[in-house]
């Protein structure tokens, strides 16, 4: 009795260390993916290993099938690199097991990273420095602005191979049920409000407008929608908060009247990202704030019609926070594999007409076309120009249901994640989010004042 | 000396078992909660800092105050509701087996899928709870979505978890109960509740006692509750300890900081362990 009952409590005890500890278990250093010996720093003449991850799931056919092509035909090309491994856990970045991997030299050569954890990545040494590597590239001269998220103190530790700016998604058929026009949605946030009232008005369960609040994708929307209206959510020198401002106070002030005013957000909670596309899927919701990407996401993950979805530019927008993703490289590669592994992103991801960027074969696969994403080339640049090309040639889905976010978007500059701990913050801001949102009484001077003291504080503490 | 090989021979694979599951990470948790490493570079030893980290979190009052909270209130209806239903179940003369089936089956769910079934009874407009409460004309709650409610809802959705586990072992701590002691009573003119006061809890207090101490380590690891339903908020009125660990640990890249969380709340359930081991010892003697 007593020593079962010892160990059932130290069973309790001990739950929460395994999981923090787990990272612990490490083996020791070699290098990342392989056991081929490296050569010389500069040196690309031994046979090389590498490790990939992010391999689209068995459930995920015909992308997978592609992949599988893509690999067999990059290591035809380049005959002296093989590819031991590639992994197809999802999601790609998995934060939870990142560490572990990495401390148990089990992380991937090439492993794919989305922007919210490119910047910690970056400020914890992480990621390998591929600054003296990137000149190899052809298409890296080409690069939008998005190459700067990578980009820390001069020196460049991945490359984006996914982007997007942020915009405002809307279901066609709900607005016109209400009377609206899908082809001419709204361009200002008094519209946005207007439009709200109107779905909402259609009956029982139908949502105007939604929006996150919790599990750091509030605070996260927060700075998308602070962006749009031209704040900023730190100061350049990222000392400092820079949110308690008229914009910031707006973006709250909005909600609250859409909430509480109008009744036009419904009064279910958005805690996590899958919450509001499953709803925005559901077809009776209007409008949220989201990128092209999410068109994709509700007809691929979440089975909505989506010819009934449309995207648009953000309203009134002064700034585009930059979505997307890309790939790093393991810290504990050797130079060789870097040139590897760049070599396959670059054949992979980065060359019009090749890899995922082969929109013919794509079209063939029955892989959507068309949509404006992803967007990594400045439009004046041959790469850019040759994608844009081949991805109208093949569009296989509606470019009309891109073409006001296409449009509207035009000029707006990128702004990136507010910096190494963006992820701090939007917990941070996920309180006056949930406050406006559950709290009629909800005091917007106060929830900015308290949240711009937390993050100042925390930017103080970080140094 | 053959029986003899074969105990240490078990023995040894406990303590193997032990030792790799449970003190070397345990270890490791105390160790990483001293040093700052990014799984590349040698670790540095920074002292308290990551202690003081976590202390300066805005979050971590906040945390501290609703995991205790939710203890509490996790005792007053977790402790006392299994008990009141076991002490029912004891006095049914029939369908007692089946009753006892039906509250052991929400155990018997994944904890996932039972909280994410209050996700849907706790909905706002068109969820079960509301729907009860229209039905007698009183008002909706706000359940998850209000910070005077969302805490409670929480405690709601482990207590139903966890009433069979609890009904379980009071009904077979009751049922070791001599009924000549209920007889002696009886004819002694005592009512139900004398009977309770004056037999039952003296005769079970050792299980009542040792299960106040396992739910008050057990509750105060909350995490699951906060982390499917509400996310930590609204306003961070569900932030557990536990939940803020892991936010640290795996949404902020600070796994040195998670660390030296686990270990303030180790500290802190140790001592509860400790009172449960000298109750135990007291228990057997």
């Amino acid at each position: 009795m007593t020593r079962s009952g010892y160990r059932r409590t130290m069973g309790l005890l001990l739950a929460t260390a395994l999981g923090l500890t787990a990272a612990a278990c490490g083996s020791e250093e070699k290098p990342a993916g392989n056991e081929s010996k490296p050569t010389a720093q500069g040196s690309a003449a031994g046979p090389v290993s590498i490790t990939v991850n992010c391999m689209p799931p068995k459930t995920n056919k015909a992308q997978r099938a592609t992949f599988e092509e893509d690999l067999a035909a990059f290591q035809q090309l380049n005959p002296n690199i093989k590819v031991e491994k590639a992994t197809d856990a999802f999601p790609c970045y998995e934060p939870r097991t990142f560490e572990a991997k990495l401390a148990g030299g089990q992380l991937e050569t090439v492993f794919y990273v989305n922007f919210p954890n490119v910047g910690r990545l970056m400020e914890s040494g992480q990621a390998a420095d591929i600054t003296p590597y990137v000149g190899e590239l052809k298409t890296f001269k080409d690069y939008n602005a998005s190459i700067e998220i990578f980009k820390k103190d001069g020196k460049i530790y991945g490359l984006p191979t996914d982007g997007y700016g942020m915009g405002l998604v809307y279901n066609r058929e709900v607005f016109t049920k209400a009377g609206l026009d899908p082809n001419n949605p709204p361009k200002t946030w008094a519209d946005v409000q207007a439009a709200a009232k109107k779905i909402a008005a259609l009956g029982p369960g139908y949502v105007g407008f939604g929006e996150y609040s919790g599990n750091n994708v509030g605070g996260w929307h927060f700075t998308a929608s602070l962006y749009g209206r031209g704040g900023d959510v730190i100061t350049p020198d990222g000392k400092k908060a820079a949110f308690n401002t008229p914009e910031g106070k707006a973006v709250l002030e909005n909600l609250r009247q859409m909430r509480w005013a109008d009744n036009s957000m419904g009064s279910k909670l958005y805690i996590d990202w899958p919450a509001l596309m499953k709803a925005m899927a559901g077809g009776k919701m209007g409008m949220m704030v989201g990128a092209p990407d999410v068109l994709i996401g509700l007809r691929n993950d979440f089975q909505a019609k989506f010819e009934n979805y449309a995207v648009t530019s953000l309203p009134e927008a002064k700034a585009l926070f930059n979505g997307g993703a890309g790939y790093m490289i393991n810290p504990k590669a050797t130079p060789e594999q870097i040139r590897a592994g760049l070599k396959w992103i670059e054949y992979e991801f980065l060359t019009p007409g090749k890899g995922q960027l082969d929109y013919v074969r794509a079209k063939g696969a029955n892989l959507t076309v068309g949509q404006p994403y992803p967007d990594l080339y400045g439009a004046d640049t041959p790469s850019g120009q040759e994608v844009l090309k081949l991805r109208a040639e093949n569009a296989n889905v509606d470019p009309g249901q891109f073409a006001l976010w296409v449009e509207g978007s035009k000029g707006i500059p990128a702004k990136a994640e507010p910096g190494p701990y963006a992820q701090e913050i939007y917990a941070i801001l996920d309180t006056p989010m949930s406050a406006v949102l559950t709290r009629q009484d909800a005091d917007i001077d106060k929830l900015l004042a308290d949240a711009e003291a937390k993050v100042n504080a925390l930017l103080e503490q970080k140094g | 000396m053959r029986r003899n090989v074969t105990a240490y021979g078990f023995l040894c694979g406990a303590l193997i078992c032990f030792a790799f599951f449970s003190w070397y990470p345990m270890i490791w948790e105390v160790v990483l909660s001293f040093q700052q490493t990014n799984f590349v570079d040698p670790p540095v030893w920074v002292g308290l800092e990551n202690f003081v980290t976590v202390f300066e979190d805005a979050a971590f009052g906040p945390a501290w105050k609703n995991t205790v909270m939710f203890t509490v209130l996790a005792l007053v209806f977790g402790y006392g509701v299994p008990f009141v239903v076991a002490l029912v179940l004891n006095e049914l003369r029939h369908a007692r087996a089946y009753l006892r089936f039906v509250v052991y089956l929400p155990v018997m769910l994944p904890p996932a899928v039972g909280v994410l079934l209050f996700q849907w009874f706790y909905e706002p407009e068109y969820g079960l709870f509301n729907q009860v409460l229209g039905f007698f004309h009183l008002p909706a709650l706000d359940w998850l979505n209000s910070t005077d409610t969302a805490l409670i809802s929480l405690v709601v959705v482990s207590t139903w978890m966890n009433l069979g586990t609890g009904t379980l072992i009071y009904l077979a701590a009751l049922q070791t109960i001599p009924g000549e002691l209920y007889e002696a009573a009886e004819l002694d003119g005592a009512g139900i509740l004398k009977r309770i006061w004056h037999v039952t809890i003296p005769q079970t207090k050792l299980i009542l006692l040792v299960m106040l101490l396992l739910q008050i380590v057990a509750t105060m690891q909350v995490f699951i509750e906060p982390f499917l339903l509400t996310g930590g908020g609204p306003e961070n009125s569900t932030v557990s300890v536990v939940y803020l660990m892991y936010q640290y640990a795996f949404n902020f890249g600070n796994i040195n900081g998670g660390n030296a969380l686990g270990v303030m709340l180790m500290i802190v359930l140790m001592v509860f362990s400790a009172i449960y081991l000298r109750v135990s010892r007291e228990d057997k003697s």
